[in-house]
């Protein structure tokens, strides 16, 4: 592939001192306190119903914060994050089921499981990232596919996993102290988004580490990167593995949403999703992985709740009712795709300041043809563009 | 010995339409590096044409030529609204497309005619014959072969004797030549993506049949396996789609008989990445060179 402007974007990340990445921390602890009051906030205010909805949320937002690392901001598509999922799910589900067998109870139990679990998808992702790290484009596409597939067909194969019926996940009840009238989905809300803001900073801590800055040389233009003394394979696997432990925990939090795991829940249309979700709030983006799973989890019950409304005759409303959210979000995938690369993030980044520098934008490069100053309009006997595609999408 | 036997001519014949499906993705990854992710919901749209025709007519022939008339009309259409600026997009934006058209094309086909298993007509019957006492092949399965073939035969007979063919593979390898020696590109690509639809549709309709069933998503599992085809044969070779589709039919047909139903997919997945970390763009393909 032809690339010449490509290294621009780790260059300018890479004017860093240490003052700088002492406010960065400041800021993410001042977003993370934020958040721990928004999420207190709102979960004291919503009915049962809403902080369910909520609790499922959270579980999205640890699995699309992760997958955008991975294809955003590393460059490497995964259509399977679903089985990796699956994996924290089943893990969080049998060290559950081994605690309640042995009468093991207390505040630390829970965590412990999503800890494990993480470490388990961690774990096999830095196992598969060897793999993946030596495929590129449609192959990794393909592998990655073929992973989602097949990982939860595995379960009806071996006893433990109790085939398509899945494991129930047992738990203990919110802790006494917080009151007899505290219910269970204000408690899972409470776990589960507590568990995606401590994705969500570490992730934004790792995205403007020099980590996070050699993800995205190596995305730009792998040649480059290792010229530079990167080695392309090894930051390739780290982005695997820590996407994939973001995705087992999320995993793990939605199997105890669920109080379930089983292979329904983790099938194909749960990578898709979430693939919809990275790509509909913005690739590489952590603010775009939040509105992204807002999107996925709330639009199509706005969806459904509109079309139940309309009092159509019961066939056309079972029909609309099933597929009409899947619809949206197929056309949402194409129009932003051809018309908004930079997903709903990048609308948001260009309503403050229209006119600014235009800064690198993550997951779309701008093409090897156009240097910094863009906006400049092109003279009539420019040559024409070339045709291969823009670097650095590949991947 | 027997049982080996029919597990190899039943994997054959799966095997062929995987071969057809990943001949269809060949075809357009070589005209417009797309892979497109919508193929086997662009066959199950087709298949719902089908049974729509052959309820109207009565005839099972009219609409299995209606389905294949559909692909062709689907193929175009597709390349040319979505996948228009395709070569200008970066690989991963052409697969997200592919995917946002493939839930949004099921999720129409579930809008319109629901969500319900329908049972589809064979071609012919399903019941196996017996050679000896050795179960080996259904005439729907001879058929599946058959047709399959003849489509081969007929793709590499336009790819390398007729000018159109020509066309084509030089809109393909080399686009902006073809276009300063008088090719149509543009319309070169979309006939290609128009023919994949034709086959697509025709791995569709020889499918269903056979234990599948006719609902939105039923062609997810052969799309995955017609893809692992594709990909264990390398993306850049429609001999390898072919020898790729066949290897994953008959290892799959193995796999479920020997060691359970149930591995079925795992054992794709195996075979996938054990091809790939051997040869990381497949059997046929050749390994590209790093340009700088």
């Amino acid at each position: 592939m032809a690339t010449t402007e490509t290294t621009r974007p780790a260059a300018t990340a890479a004017v860093s001192t240490r003052r700088q990445s002492w406010s960065t921390l400041v800021r993410h602890l001042a977003l993370l306190a934020g958040g721990v009051v928004v999420v207190l906030l709102i979960t004291g205010w919503f009915d049962d119903f809403a902080n369910y909805q909520l609790a499922t949320l959270g579980a999205y937002i640890c699995a699309v914060a992760g997958l955008t690392l991975l294809t955003g901001t590393s460059g490497q598509i995964s259509l399977g994050h679903g089985a990796l999922m699956a994996i924290g799910g089943y893990t969080v589900a049998l060290l559950q089921n081994q605690f309640a067998d042995h009468g093991v109870t207390g505040l630390w139990v829970l965590p412990l499981s999503l800890l494990a679990g993480t470490v388990a998808t961690a774990l096999f992702g830095a196992a598969f990232g060897v793999a993946a790290a030596r495929l590129r484009g449609p192959y990794l596409a393909g592998a990655t596919l073929a992973l989602g597939v097949a990982l939860p067909s595995i379960t009806s194969h071996f006893e433990v996993f109790q085939g398509d019926q899945g494991l129930f996940v047992p738990f203990d009840p919110p802790p006494a102290g917080l009151g007899d009238d505290f219910s269970l989905e204000h408690w899972q809300a409470w776990v589960s988004l507590g568990a995606a803001l401590i994705t969500l900073f570490l992730l934004a801590n790792l995205q403007s580490s020099a980590v996070g800055r050699h993800m995205r040389a190596v995305r730009d233009d792998e040649i480059a990167a290792s010229l530079a003394g990167l080695s392309v394979p090894r930051t390739q696997i780290l982005a695997f593995t820590i996407s994939s432990a973001a995705a087992g925990l999320g995993g793990g939090v939605f199997a105890f949403v669920l109080q379930t795991a089983s292979p329904g829940s983790f099938g194909l249309v749960l990578s898709l999703t979430l693939l919809s979700a990275v790509i509909i709030g913005g690739l590489g983006s952590l603010t775009g992985a939040v509105l992204g799973s807002v999107i996925v989890v709330y639009l199509g019950t706005w969806l459904t709740d509109w079309i139940d409304g309309l009092g159509l005759d019961a066939g056309w409303a079972q029909n609309l009712h099933d597929h009409l959210p899947n619809a949206t979000y197929g056309l949402l995938l194409i129009l932003v795709m051809l018309l908004l690369p930079g997903g709903l993030a990048g609308l948001l980044r260009r309503i403050p300041r229209p006119r600014s520098p235009r800064r690198p934008r993550v997951g779309r490069p701008d093409p090897p043809d156009q240097p910094a100053a863009a906006d400049q309009p092109v003279p009539p006997t420019a040559p024409p563009a070339p045709t291969t595609p823009p670097p650095g999408g590949q991947a | 010995m027997n049982r080996f036997l029919f597990l190899t001519f039943n994997g054959l014949s799966f095997g062929a339409v995987y071969a057809a499906v990943a001949l269809s993705l060949v075809i357009i990854w070589r005209a417009t590096r797309v892979l497109n992710f919508a193929q086997g919901a662009m066959a199950i749209a087709c298949a719902y044409v089908a049974i729509a025709v052959s309820t109207a007519t009565g005839s099972y022939w009219l609409g299995f030529g209606a389905a294949l008339v559909a692909g062709f009309v689907l193929g175009i259409i597709v390349e040319r609204t979505v996948f228009r600026s395709a070569d200008r997009m970066p690989t991963l934006n052409t697969v997200v497309v592919g995917v946002g058209l493939l839930i949004l094309i099921e999720a129409a086909v579930g809008i319109f005619a629901g969500a319900a298993n329908r049972d589809f007509p064979a071609a012919f019957s399903t019941a196996t014959i017996a050679v000896g006492d050795v179960p080996l092949l259904s005439p729907q399965n001879i058929f599946t072969l058959g047709s399959v073939l003849v489509v081969m035969l007929a793709l590499g007979a336009l790819f390398t004797w007729t000018p159109t063919g020509l066309r084509m593979r030089a809109a393909a390898l080399a686009p902006e030549v073809a276009r300063l020696l008088g090719v149509k590109v543009g319309r070169m690509l979309t006939l290609g993506w128009a023919l994949a639809g034709v086959v697509g549709a025709l791995a569709a309709m020889l499918v269903i049949p056979t234990g599948l069933g006719l609902f939105p998503q039923a062609m997810e599992g052969v799309f995955v396996l017609g893809f692992t085809g594709a990909i264990v044969g390398g993306l850049e070779s429609p001999l390898g789609a072919v020898v790729g589709g066949l290897v994953t039919g008959v290892v799959l047909s193995y796999a479920s008989g020997y060691l359970g139903s149930d591995l079925t997919l795992v054992a794709a997945l195996v075979l996938l990445l054990g091809v790939l970390l051997v040869r990381p763009t497949g059997l046929f393909s050749p390994v590209p060179e790093r340009r700088v």
